[in-house]
């Protein structure tokens, strides 16, 4: 029976090991912050972190990410860069449906974490994954210099 | 049509006939039953209204009507019960509303429940007002009774109910269960809007620390003990159905439960019910259908744009005719003629489209991002044969929805239903669509022709203007349906014309195609606002007149046009000099009782165009939230851009050819401009924003490139006409 480390605690799944990530999350563990989008990793909805790369759960079989640490949007907020992200994001009043905003909030982290001070082409590169329908993007952009800012 | 729904459709047309408002006098409901929190709630609470709740616990809890989709009507409608209750904002709760049109209909639409024409704060107003003016004076009422003060010498500061001269304070949660006891008054006075604190003022969302930790619900997030989830094999062509099927390879699949054929007026087709969508989507793909396509469409979009074109040169039917435009035509020094054109599109929310039906004996529950209450309990309840009041829906968060979660055949809901019915269970059932099930399922913006002619005397006065419309009809056999020949939203904008022309008009037909149309952000806006607003670009060009002033000249007798493009120009710099590698756009527009003006700022750089900036003004009326308008100017920019730049569904020999974000691009972080939004100030009644700043980009940023390029745009989206941004 796979076993996967999320968020730092062991869960164990009698899902088939084809099973995209995603959905042992949302439909197995009940991790349902992590959003089903494209099914394609065309759209991001569905970024989580593997061993700190964000990464889109989607396409990805959990018998690929059995040792990895796996990082959601419900664990984000263990890390401090994790929880400035998701404070931004609240001060910017980033979101308006929602329904992408785990998946940036993901990138927005990964991105921070190696680069603590994105220039525009840097968030431009590191969000081009990431759809928002509500085209919220000019928020997030501001959200992500926000949460550098409370950083430095 | 049944009795019901005719009366629907009559009560409907009259009410929209008297432009009636009705308020919904305040009264006594039970505490509303938690769709998802514990049974054991306090029965101390003030209820003085359906509209809203005060708990011991300071807590006031606002029920909307209105599906949250994205367009801040939460913390819009909460803004305004907490005014009038002179609230502390963090003691704002908000909570969706059940199905019940006797109680949560929309104003602007009779007797019908739903979300959508952005008329949600528009019609909640004045009810909103008078529901928190109504808990207000039952709270004072109270506080005096008990304190033996006169009622009018008490003050609410901050959620503190005070009597300055003996200094006694109350909060709200000391007073409710006195002032449950009180008989509610019916002529509570609302607030004079010279004392507004919360409202007009840019609040927080109260949606976003939820949408933003990943714990917000949506229906996708749904789960039940025992639910199983259904996916389904949706016929490859429109009006296809069902033959034959072969579940026997699905059926052995680990965690499938069942496979059913379903049938509901909208479409046919095969669902797999698993315990999981990964189970279900693998056998769903492992199925193999026979179609039988005797009434299937074969069509292609080619096809009907060449057929659209030869209509538009023939004369539709008469939406508006001012003067004479054919003898104004024959006798003009000068006749300009351009042909617009705008594809199929489709909403492509970021949830792809959901429902959870739980079908009991006698009754049933629904769990869904709902935007068209009434329609969908109506057709559920046929489905099972069961009162309309029978049929129990749960609100969620919808992860956008620009229209179509509304849909007026109530498509998804009723394949959930017919699915759940088919299979036989009890438990719920989660339909869940695919990214490429929801964009081939249909339901798009129609495809439009529009063919105008303008005609100038010799001093190159516009004297004429002849506008013909050629596109399907989204109205016709909905509830929203009229009698005669013209679908209004087929016209809107294109009718209304503000422009001062002593020759005008508007044709319009209407073609039946098999391809199921449907309401999308702006609905006619988004197509007659390209064509009306480039024309007159190009008229303005013809004549070496500036786009400004020539649209100043035409709106002398509009007012608020003439405020917004004023606003716009100012903010923008139009009147500066521009290098020659600059180039500004403009276009104004009126939808949903407001109006908006944007100018787009383009630049001709080594490796490309580029869309730099985009200024918006606008005109909503009272501003309830000036953060959510800005959000919404935002983000109906970015919709409306996404569809100018790519926006594209085609079809070929009947079938959908796009499925997924890889060939139906949307807009990403690096194409979205600035946008900077100045928001006219007025005291009127509040107006819409979800909507209208979605129309005016398209002609704003065509107008823009013809300057740049010297090469008027008459046909979207951008790209193929092998026009990209950088």
């Amino acid at each position: 029976m796979p076993t996967l480390t999320i968020n730092g605690t062991k869960y164990q799944t009698d899902a088939d090991p084809d099973t995209p990530l995603l959905w042992v999350l949302r439909d197995f563990l009940g991790l349902t912050g992590s959003k089903f989008g494209c099914g394609k990793a065309l759209c991001g909805a569905c970024t989580v972190h593997i061993d700190g790369a964000p990464t889109r759960s989607c396409v990805l079989p959990i018998s690929a990410v059995e040792n990895a640490q796996i990082t959601t949007i419900e664990g984000i907020a263990n890390s401090p860069i994790g929880k400035a992200v998701q404070e931004a994001w609240i001060a910017e009043d980033v979101p308006q449906c929602g329904y992408c905003q785990s998946g940036q909030i993901m990138s927005a982290v990964a991105l921070l974490s190696t680069n603590r001070e994105p220039s525009d082409a840097d968030i431009d590169a590191a969000m081009s994954g990431n759809i928002c329908r509500c085209a919220t993007y000019g928020r997030i952009r501001a959200a992500i210099k926000r949460a550098a800012a409370s950083l430095a | 049509m049944s009795t019901m729904e005719s009366n629907l459709f009559t009560a409907t047309r009259r009410s929209v006939l008297k432009g009636a408002a009705a308020l919904t006098v305040a009264f006594w409901l039970p505490p509303a039953k938690r769709a998802f929190a514990d049974a054991a709630g306090t029965s101390n609470e003030l209820v003085p209204n359906a509209f809203l709740r005060i708990g011991a616990d300071d807590s006031i809890t606002v029920i909307s009507k209105h599906l949250e989709m994205g367009q801040g009507v939460y913390t819009g409608l909460a803004t305004i019960v907490a005014e009038e209750l002179d609230a502390d904002w963090r003691q704002v709760r908000v909570e969706g509303a059940p199905a019940d049109a006797s109680k949560y209909n929309n104003t602007a639409w009779g007797p019908i429940q739903g979300t959508g024409g952005s008329t949600s704060i528009a019609n909640s107003f004045e009810q909103l007002t008078k529901a928190g003016a109504t808990a207000r004076a039952l709270l004072v009422a109270a506080a005096a009774q008990r304190w033996k003060v006169p009622a009018q010498e008490i003050t609410i500061e901050s959620g503190i109910v005070q009597h300055a001269a003996s200094g006694k304070r109350a909060r709200f949660g000391e007073l409710v269960a006195d002032a449950a006891k009180l008989p509610v008054p019916v002529d509570a006075k609302p607030k004079d809007p010279s004392q507004y604190r919360l409202i007009g003022q840019p609040r927080p969302r109260v949606d976003s620390r939820e949408k933003s930790t990943g714990t917000a619900l949506y229906t996708q997030d749904v789960r039940l003990p025992g639910m199983l989830t259904a996916v389904v094999l949706h016929p490859p062509r429109f009006g296809a159905k069902v033959k034959s099927f072969d579940a026997a390879k699905a059926k052995q699949m680990r965690g499938v439960h069942s496979v059913v054929a379903f049938e509901t007026p909208v479409r046919s087709g095969v669902a797999v019910l698993a315990t999981d969508f990964w189970s279900a989507k693998k056998a769903r793909d492992a199925l193999v259908v026979e179609w039988d396509e005797t009434n299937a469409f074969r069509g292609s979009s080619d096809e009907l744009l060449a057929q659209y074109r030869e209509l538009a040169q023939k004369p539709g039917d008469s939406a508006r005719n001012d003067g004479n435009v054919a003898e104004a035509l024959g006798k003009a020094a000068r006749v300009l003629e351009a042909t617009y054109e705008v594809p199929y599109l489709s909403h492509a929310s970021m949830e792809p489209l959901n429902c959870v039906v739980r079908i009991g004996k006698d009754e049933c529950e629904v769990w869904n991002g709902e935007q068209f209450q009434t329609a969908d309990q109506m057709a559920v309840a046929k489905l099972l044969g069961i009162p309309q009041t029978s049929v129990k829906i749960h609100q969620l968060y919808a992860g956008g929805s620009f229209g179509r979660r509304a849909n007026p055949l109530s498509d998804y809901v009723l394949e959930a239903a017919a699915i759940a019915k088919a299979a036989g269970v009890t438990v719920p059932v989660k339909l869940v669509w695919t990214r490429e099930d929801d964009l081939r399922a249909g339901f798009f913006r129609p495809m439009f022709v529009h063919t105008l002619k303008a005609g100038l005397d010799a001093q190159g006065q516009l004297i004429a203007w002849q506008h013909r419309i050629v596109g399907q009809s989204i109205l016709a056999g909905t509830l929203f349906g009229g009698p005669g020949p013209i679908d209004p939203v087929s016209v809107e904008g294109a009718a209304n014309l503000p422009y001062a022309i002593p020759n005008l008009s508007v044709e319009l037909h209407s073609p039946k195609i098999p391809v199921p149309v449907q309401w999308w952000r702006s609905v006619g806006s988004t197509h007659t606002a390209f064509a009306t607003e480039c024309f007159l670009d190009e008229i303005a060009r013809a004549t070496g007149k500036d786009p400004y002033l020539f649209r100043r000249e035409l709106l002398a007798n509009h007012p608020r046009h003439l405020a917004v493009l004023d606003l716009a120009v100012e903010k923008s710099g139009w009147k500066n000099k521009l290098a020659p590698d600059e180039a500004l756009g403009l276009a104004v527009h009126e939808s949903f009782g407001s109006v908006v003006a944007e100018v787009a700022h383009l630049r001709k750089r080594s490796d490309g165009i580029k869309l730099e900036r985009v200024t918006c003004a606008v005109d909503c009326g009272l501003a309830i939230n000036p953060n959510i308008v800005a959000m919404q100017m935002e983000g109906g920019i970015g919709y409306g851009l996404s569809a100018t730049l790519d926006g594209l569904v085609t079809l070929k020999d009947g079938r959908v050819e796009q499925g997924n974000f890889d060939d139906y691009p949307v807009l990403r972080m690096s194409q979205m401009p600035p946008v900077d939004v100045h928001i006219v100030p007025r005291r009127e009644k509040p107006s819409g924003v979800g909507e209208p700043s979605t129309p005016v980009i398209a002609p704003a940023l065509c107008n823009g490139l013809a300057v740049l390029t010297g090469q008027p745009i008459r046909s979207l989206p951008l790209s193929a006409q092998g026009i990209r941004l950088v």
